[in-house]
């Protein structure tokens, strides 16, 4: 398992911002009356989506509008890998996938770009924009290697690509997400070569059917 | 034609997401076609069409659905049915579901109606993985279109009041297990619980619950509209139907495509995934269908079927179908000993012989890529192995010896002549230079 600790900086106090306390509404009213606490988890991201990371006086926070014990938050946030414990860079943390699939196809040229460029794994950069980790499986296999940068997934990286990527953010632009040798989304390089067949698409399936296959015999 | 499957057979017709996701262009690939009629039927006939379809849970252990779904209690009572459906697709390799989630939502909200139906459930959680933010927004998008259009929700068309609700986990691989996840949903950290009870019998919110694949649940409402025998027809007795199979690593074109259960292992990779860089002859493993399937060698690769059955006889296993390839040029150890670091790494820290055994297998494998290890090392480590293995709650101590069992299985030799060269290069008793001057 991976040992996560708090930051031993905190700050003092956490608020919602209002667009994030409306959202939080929404996901608790998701759940049956009683278990909130189901919502912990989306509660802890929208704290991560305010601050960048999650500070411990949000953790009270959420445990009160959960009716929760603190500690009981604190299991979860140290628990789950995606939160952040502290802060990250400001304007983009990389999140470079590891694991084999990854690796098999050069995720270690990923990491020394980022080493070269933003410097030591999990540290955030002098200027306080950037930083890295190394994570585990994203699930983005056939597209491999990646990294997720903030929300998006870039993907078929190779280390120039992700240095230019890097670059971009550096000028304050957002690079479009997705593959970086064109492909989309998980069809083999050069497009597809399956689904191919107009039929599929021209409204043919769409004719009402009368009985479904193997329907009993109506009473 | 490439592969065994035909286009007008495809269940996943935009897989790619060349064509709209949307609900409009959606209906006229024909999905939400029929589901009228489909929820008008007895739970039974459904779970029999399923049983009858033979098809087998796609997330990896392979159980039987339709026989899963019997499982739920007959009767509704005051503690309401649940379906789950399992999204949180993190196994290294496995990359199928994301493109569910992102280009056929609406396949999925169709399953889910229709499994609702049969296991008598009025309420749907999809759990999907924290890091698919832009997928779980389009479930969400395509959730609204949906309500808005009145085939989910209460009070619907389809004439089965069902509600359908998207979550999300936390960035924990173990919460793919049925018993963590149920922990995560409800709001508490991700520790498998003990079975029995079942989550038929007794599960989210200790209501009966049943848990299953995101590929399980989207190909149903297409099995009822074309018949059981239709999917059936493809694959092997007890491995039918169509799934969808991914590549990644050392292949020319990975990618994710549909194809029938049972086709060749070699077929697959050399007419779909672009052979094996450098050819066939280059290929050295293949892990078939997520890290913690035990890698086969190139020989039996070369007449492996993608199904059940045929992975097993070869002691792995299909696992999710989304195979790693490996070629000659790859430091095979290593590969596996990063498979042991991510084990280690996402280990719950529940039971013992996992928290303590990820990390010990993980150290040594480590030194067994460098050569840095003694020779009767390789059987401590085997010994551990086989001691993790079904020695926990959940299956992620049996998933985390596998590949280690598959490893010295097969390339031990590899492995011995490296750590004899390691103390060739590197003599170590005092004077030894002196001496072999």
């Amino acid at each position: 398992m991976s040992v996560r600790r708090l930051a031993q900086e905190q700050p003092t106090s956490f608020a919602f911002s209002p667009e994030s306390l409306e959202q939080a509404s929404w996901w608790i009213a998701k759940f049956p009356p009683g278990r909130q606490q189901s919502a912990v988890i989306a509660l802890l991201w929208l704290v991560q989506k305010q601050e960048g990371w999650v500070p411990e006086p949000a953790l009270h926070v959420v445990a009160g509008m959960l009716s929760m014990p603190v500690i009981r938050v604190l299991e979860c946030v140290t628990f789950y890998t995606m939160f952040q414990l502290e802060p990250v860079g400001k304007t983009a943390h990389f999140q470079v996938c590891g694991t084999t699939p990854c690796m098999l196809r050069g995720s270690d040229e990923l990491m020394a770009a980022l080493k070269a460029e933003v410097g030591p794994k999990e540290h955030v950069s002098a200027d306080g924009r950037f930083s890295w980790e190394e994570v585990e499986c994203m699930g983005a296999c056939s597209n491999a290697p990646m990294c997720a940068i903030n929300d998006d997934y870039y993907e078929d990286l190779t280390g120039p690509a992700l240095k230019a990527i890097i670059a971009d953010f550096r000028a304050g632009k957002t690079p479009p997400p997705g593959s970086a040798i064109g492909r989309q989304g998980a069809s083999p390089e050069g497009g597809p070569l399956v689904l191919k067949d107009p039929a599929l698409y021209d409204g043919s399936r769409a004719q009402p059917i009368k009985t479904l296959p193997n329907a009993p015999e109506p009473a | 034609m490439v592969g065994l499957l035909e286009d007008k057979d495809r269940i996943y017709t935009n897989i790619y997401g060349l064509e709209d996701w949307r609900l409009e262009a959606a209906r006229k690939r024909g999905i939400w076609n029929g589901t009228d009629a489909m929820l008008a039927m007895t739970p039974e006939w459904i779970c029999d069409q399923i049983k009858n379809s033979g098809l087998r849970g796609r997330g990896g252990a392979g159980f039987v659905t339709g026989l899963k779904w019997t499982f739920m209690p007959k009767q509704e009572s005051e503690r309401p049915h649940y379906l789950v459906v399992n999204a949180d697709e993190s196994e290294p390799g496995a990359c199928k579901d994301r493109e569910i989630l992102r280009n056929e939502p609406h396949r999925l909200l169709e399953g889910c109606m229709v499994a609702c139906r049969a296991m008598r459930a009025h309420d749907c959680f999809i759990y999907i993985r924290g890091e698919y933010v832009l997928e779980r927004a389009r479930l969400e998008a395509a959730l609204v279109e949906a309500r808005e259009a009145g085939l989910v929700g209460k009070g619907n068309k389809l004439g089965w009041d069902c509600e359908i609700r998207v979550t999300h986990g936390g960035g924990a691989y173990i919460c793919g297990d049925e018993m963590a996840l149920l922990e995560s949903l409800e709001g508490k950290k991700g520790q498998p619980r003990l079975k029995p009870p079942f989550p038929a019998g007794s599960g989210v919110y200790g209501c009966p619950t049943t848990v299953n694949n995101v590929e399980s649940i989207s190909v149903t409402p297409e099995i009822l509209r074309r018949g059981a025998g239709w999917f059936a027809g493809f694959g092997r007795p007890n491995n039918t139907g169509v799934k969808l199979f991914s590549a990644s690593g050392h292949v020319n074109k990975p990618c994710v495509v549909e194809e029938t259960m049972s086709i060749p292992m070699r077929q697959l990779i050399d007419e779909h995934f672009g052979g094996v860089r450098g050819g066939w002859g280059n290929l050295k493993a293949v892990i078939p269908g997520g890290v913690s399937m035990p890698v086969i060698p190139a020989h039996e690769a070369e007449t492996a079927l993608m199904d059940f059955d045929s992975l097993k006889e070869l002691k792995s296993g299909l696992g999710t179908g989304t195979m790693i390839v490996i070629d000659n040029s790859a430091d095979i150890v290593r590969a596996i000993a990063r498979v042991a670091y991510f084990f280690k790494h996402e280990s719950c820290g529940q039971c013992t012989p996992c928290r303590e055994g990820t990390g010990w297998m993980w150290r040594v494998m480590e030194r067994m890529v460098s050569g840095e290890a003694e020779p009767a090392e390789i059987d401590v480590l085997l010994d551990v192995a086989s001691q993790v293995e079904g020695h926990t709650i959940c299956a992620l101590g049996d998933a985390a010896a596998w590949p280690i069992q598959g490893l010295f299985r097969h390339f031990r030799a590899e492995v011995e002549e490296r750590i004899a060269h390691y103390r060739a290069r590197k003599p170590h008793v005092q004077g030894a230079t002196l001496a072999a001057e």
